[in-house]
């Protein structure tokens, strides 16, 4: 899978890569890695501890340079254009971006300075924002004494502030219940389909079925990648939980004997 | 808003919000210097004086009974040899001890006379300030005795503690403190606690750059030691009349310079530490205890063994002492302390870019 071109156009897609490659002196922590993401997609990027999600999602964000192949995010090259990159991108990982000991309208206000809204355009969305998720009485109050599901609710609608053209999530999900998460991916939905497109990497497989696609990565290289029926179908296997162990065991085996 | 400034304002909230953390900082400096002030005892009264006198001559015995005489001084005894010295040190029976050689008188005519003072140095404060009354005694005497200038010297040695705390110069030391602690030891703190808790990954991903993150965190902190400063200054000058005689401009300007290069160690600490308490760990003793103990301040750098006396030089608490103390308190401005001041921006040029360096570094 990994030798085949990007199967969408560079200009219509909202995450391209092509060969893209990242060493850390002789060790390949990504090894030409070949795929696309379409505008608007829920795609899911899963991978083991130590696959190369971490150093591939880094090059992605422009926050890390590669060190062979190309990668355009939002329409910018990743190598030449960081900074339009990170100016058109949200990003979310499992540890909070925001800040327990200021209140929810000062971190909304931050993030918002951050991305160069406007006070206006802050005021806005914020109202509009609090609104939508029935947060208004929680404005004033420090985010330290929210509870875990309403951080989190939070943290990705400040990810979004800024109405990024992709959004990264680094295993959004860690930690919370399964009420909770069903409640995360309907606002992944959302915000899916209100043309956002969703880049996220997850380590439940479960999840991983909710994506419009999911790609797998093994030791640098995508070994998969594809709708989650078609991974199913392609390896025989009722769940992406079994197509993810039948690509990811053979790798751990070798590497603990 | 710009993303700088509401970085600014964020990290200025940190720091308000943070009470407990904020008042110990503000009233640290006032702490210290009234602990300082009253602690060290500047007048000395009561000095118990034990004589050596080797000689027994007319001469000697003169001096003896000059010392005798003297309002602070209280006479302990006349012995003959040396081994009585410490044991009387020793016991407490005596605070300091004056040995005059057997050839006292010869050599007092000759104008090379020597004397020798020794004093307990447990309680050093207390002896240098007896050991100086009876060096002033001496060569009071020796002045109205020989005619014109004293022909003694004095060799001071002390017993049991070598190192000597400089009292009265506590100031320019309490405040390289103060800075070193609120400037390196905050940042550090401050940066290496958006790492631990990931906030450090999600300012990399925005359009901030590292410079902008580095400069917001340090910006807040560089205004709270300035008011740190002056407080201890302040303080200083109300409570125990300790006078800026120099310039104050200059003065300033120094401490701002100290404190870039305080804040740049910060940085630089912080880009290595994983996490807050290694940051802080980093900091107590990679820079406060060298600023409290290798500068200076309260152990004098000539007392210092010889191997260890080059150090110093790249503490940057050092010069900064030095600086401090030809402004405060000889009055000095830059034509004598150009070369304390040159060093000091080298040394914040050379960091400040070693630290943007290694943040940079870290975060690939």
């Amino acid at each position: 899978m990994a030798d085949r071109g990007p199967t969408i156009p560079r200009e219509e897609a909202a995450v391209w890569a092509q060969d893209l490659t990242r060493t850390f002196g002789s060790f390949i922590a990504v090894d030409h890695i070949t795929f696309a993401v379409a505008q608007g997609e829920v795609f899911g990027f899963l991978g083991a501890n130590g696959a190369g999600k971490t150093t591939a999602i880094k090059m992605l964000t422009g926050l890390l340079a590669p060190s062979g192949g190309t990668a355009h995010t939002a329409g910018y090259d990743v190598a030449e254009q960081p900074d339009e990159v990170k100016r058109r991108i949200g990003y979310m990982s499992q540890r909070f971006a925001l800040y327990d000991d200021l209140t929810v309208k000062e971190n909304v206000r931050f993030y918002g300075g951050v991305y160069g809204l406007t006070d206006r355009q802050i005021a806005e969305r914020m109202a509009a924002m609090l609104a939508r998720l029935g947060f208004e009485r929680m404005a004033r109050e420090r985010v330290g004494r929210l509870p875990l599901g309403w951080k989190q609710k939070l943290d990705f609608s400040v990810a979004l502030l800024h109405e990024p053209e992709v959004v990264f999530l680094d295993e959004p999900t860690g930690g919370v219940d399964p009420v909770t998460r069903r409640q995360f991916w309907e606002l992944i939905y959302a915000a899916a389909q209100g043309g956002t497109t969703v880049f996220v990497t997850t380590h439940y497989m479960d999840e991983a079925e909710y994506c419009d696609r999911v790609s797998i990565m093994v030791a640098g290289t995508i070994a998969a990648l594809g709708t989650p029926a078609e991974l199913k179908a392609q390896f025989a296997a009722a769940s992406i939980d079994e197509v993810f162990l039948r690509l990811a065991r053979p790798v751990e085996e070798a590497a603990s004997s | 808003m710009s993303a700088f400034r509401s970085f600014v304002v964020k990290e200025t909230r940190h720091i308000l919000r943070d009470r407990q953390t904020l008042a110990v900082l503000l009233l640290m400096p006032v702490a210290m210097v009234l602990l300082f002030g009253y602690a060290i005892r500047t007048d000395v009264e009561d000095v118990r004086v034990l004589v050596v006198d080797a000689a027994r001559d007319a001469r000697s015995t003169d001096l003896t009974r000059a010392l005798a005489s003297t309002h602070a001084l209280r006479l302990v005894g006349v012995v003959g040899g040396v081994p009585q010295v410490e044991p009387a040190l020793r016991a407490g029976e005596a605070d300091v001890a004056l040995l005059l050689p057997s050839d006292f008188a010869r050599r007092f005519a000759r104008g090379t006379a020597e004397v020798l003072i020794v004093s307990d140095g447990a309680n050093a404060n207390y002896a240098a300030t007896a050991e100086s009354y009876v060096r002033t005694v001496v060569q009071q005497w020796a002045a109205q005795n020989g005619g014109g200038a004293p022909v003694v010297r004095t060799a001071t040695r002390m017993r049991f503690n070598p190192t000597l705390a400089s009292q009265n110069l506590f100031v320019p030391g309490l405040l390289a403190f103060v800075l070193t602690l609120v400037s390196a030891l905050m940042t550090a703190i401050s940066i290496a606690k958006e790492k631990e808790t990931g906030t450090m990954e999600v300012l990399l991903v925005s359009p901030l750059r590292p410079l902008q993150i580095v400069v917001g965190k340090v910006a807040p902190y560089l205004g709270l030691a300035f008011v740190n400063a002056l407080t201890a200054l302040g303080v200083a000058f109300v409570v125990f009349g300790v006078p800026v005689r120099g310039s104050l401009t200059l003065l300033l300007v120094a401490s701002l310079v100290y404190v870039l290069v305080s804040l740049a160690l910060g940085v630089l600490i912080s880009s290595r530490a994983p996490d807050q308490r290694t940051a802080m760990m980093a900091a107590l003793l990679g820079l406060l205890l060298p600023t409290l103990a290798l500068s200076g301040f309260i152990f004098p750098i000539a007392s210092m063994p010889g191997w260890l006396q080059p150090v110093p030089n790249v503490v940057p608490a050092t010069w900064y002492i030095l600086v401090v103390r030809g402004i405060m308190l000889k009055g000095v401005g830059l034509a004598v302390l150009w070369k304390e001041i040159a060093v000091l921006c080298a040394m914040a040029v050379v960091l400040l870019a070693a630290g943007a360096r290694s943040f940079n570094d870290r975060i690939e």
